[in-house]
């Protein structure tokens, strides 16, 4: 699903980014990548969704050696991803039911099936009845779910989340974050950056570890901790 | 398709200040380029009147038959520079002269024997009224055996081309620096455009969108707001020559076709101005 070889990222003028980094996420798992600001959580995720080209080794997503991938064809890849910021991105004039549709039709979707899904995936997060609303007229964490819908309406494999939940107060991050849980349970893969340990704690999932760029620890080799939570 | 027209309308209606700030700019850009495009084509008019006058007179040698004259006549009216070629008969002249020079009218009436001679009178073709071939038709017709003089005014005809030439490079040069100064003006007004949409087209290519889906409802709305533009600046010309036909010169405005160029080249940059500035955006990001 995602696979990281020997990757290396170097930056211009920021010196090295990631170094050496290998994993293997494997379909629908959950994984936490962690670590302090600066450690290359959002970088690499930048390099799953060729945000950032990779300096040398490679990164396969879904099937696509993304090292290699034509300009031309990044956006096939983003179309079999989610992604959701901590910032949300939504448009600022649009409504949440014309920011998640927005998604399906840069796709060229048929518009006869746009409205049954958008209605469908605002329903999934819960925002059915908020479908009219501008993102100004929702909290931070109805905003976060409009983003999660949008993610999600084209069906991705994998969802990649940067710091979901840095922007929301408490109540709100569990919502989103049982709502990201909810999502993994109906099979499609998450791959979360978050330094909110708390949160890390609470799920029996799988955590990457990334140090000044390198990565330094990852569970899977490790017995599954034993916090489950109940959904 | 439906997607982009409706992309690049909704544009004008969520920045409606922004969109009719750059309609406005692109107009009056225009709008300079328009009122020396007046300029340029009334002197066009003026000069034209001007060479209208070239004239080539080729007098005859007196007795000469007027069968070689027909004849001749046919010959010059077949030059390819030639619009008409007129016989005037020593007799017509004179009627002319004593009509035209009407303080020698004494003169020319007390004359035992008619001291003008015959001439063929030529008018060239617009496109032939220079110095180069009125000179060439001039020889050609001292070529002629009966032809005693060929007369044309050689100074005017060559300050009329000098005039012609000092116009056209003027008309170049500054036509060109106008149409230069449009094009960056109307190039940042869309650039601007571009710029305030940059989040949405992160957004866009977050969300998979591909280059060409999301630069062509910029290429269609620079197109629109270069249209419109380029119409406005055709009003606002038409306003400048109500006024001065009015309060000025009597003035010429542009013909259907000068005014669609100036509408189309409106449109055209604001074509290219889009695919510039959005392709430029798209690279750098």
């Amino acid at each position: 699903m995602i696979k990281f070889t020997n990757v290396f990222k170097a930056f211009p003028k920021g010196g090295l980014a990631l170094k050496d980094v290998s994993f293997h996420i494997a379909k629908g798992e959950f994984v936490f990548l962690t670590g302090h600001s600066g450690a290359g959580k959002s970088t690499v995720l930048k390099l799953v969704f060729a945000e950032e080209p990779v300096t040398s080794g490679e990164v396969r997503v879904s099937g696509f050696n993304v090292a290699e991938l034509r300009r031309k064809d990044v956006p096939m890849l983003r179309r079999r991803l989610g992604i959701v910021f901590q910032d949300f991105r939504l448009l600022e004039d649009r409504t949440a039911e014309e920011n998640v549709a927005f998604a399906l039709e840069v796709t060229g979707a048929r518009r006869s099936t746009i409205a049954a899904r958008v209605m469908r995936v605002l329903t999934q997060v819960g925002l059915a009845a908020k479908a009219q609303a501008y993102p100004r007229e929702l909290s931070g964490g109805e905003q976060q779910r409009v983003a999660i819908a949008r993610a999600l309406v084209n069906e991705p494999t994998v969802l990649l989340a940067d710091e979901p939940t840095g922007n929301l107060d408490e109540r709100a991050t569990r919502g989103v974050f049982q709502l990201l849980r909810d999502i993994n349970a109906s099979g499609t893969a998450v791959l979360m950056a978050t330094h909110d340990l708390d949160l890390v704690r609470q799920a029996p999932y799988r955590v990457i570890e990334l140090q000044e760029g390198a990565l330094v620890y990852d569970s899977v080799a490790d017995e599954p901790r034993d916090q489950a939570a109940s959904p | 398709m439906n997607l982009t027209i409706r992309e690049a309308l909704l544009t004008f209606r969520r920045a409606p200040l922004l969109s009719a700030l750059s309609v406005t700019t692109i107009a009056f850009s225009l709008f300079v380029v328009g009122l020396f495009g007046l300029v340029a084509v009334n002197l066009q008019d003026a000069l034209r009147g001007v060479a209208e006058r070239v004239e080539i007179v080729a007098y005859l040698l007196p007795g000469t038959p007027i069968e070689t004259i027909t004849l001749a006549e046919k010959d010059i009216e077949a030059f390819p520079e030639v619009q008409s070629a007129t016989y005037v008969s020593e007799d017509s002249a004179l009627a002319r002269a004593r009509g035209e020079l009407v303080e020698f009218r004494d003169v020319l009436q007390e004359l035992e024997r008619n001291p003008l001679p015959a001439s063929i009178e030529l008018k060239l073709k617009p496109r032939f009224r220079d110095a180069q071939h009125v000179n060439d038709v001039a020889d050609r017709l001292r070529g002629f055996g009966f032809v005693d003089d060929v007369r044309f005014g050689r100074d005017w005809v060559e300050k009329l081309d000098r005039l012609r030439q000092v116009a056209a490079a003027v008309g170049l040069v500054v036509g060109a620096a106008f149409a230069v100064v449009a094009i960056i003006i109307i190039g940042t007004t869309i650039r601007m455009a571009v710029l305030q949409r940059s989040r949405e087209i992160a957004i866009m290519r977050l969300v998979g969108a591909t280059d060409g889906f999301i630069r062509r409802p910029f290429l269609l709305q620079g197109a629109i707001k270069g249209m419109l533009g380029g119409l406005v600046a055709m009003a606002l010309s038409y306003g400048a020559y109500v006024l001065i036909n009015r309060w000025l010169i009597q003035a010429a405005f542009f013909s259907r076709e000068q005014g669609i160029a100036i509408v189309g080249f409106g449109t055209l940059i604001g074509l290219f101005g889009s695919a510039a500035s959005v392709g430029r955006h798209l690279r750098r990001v």
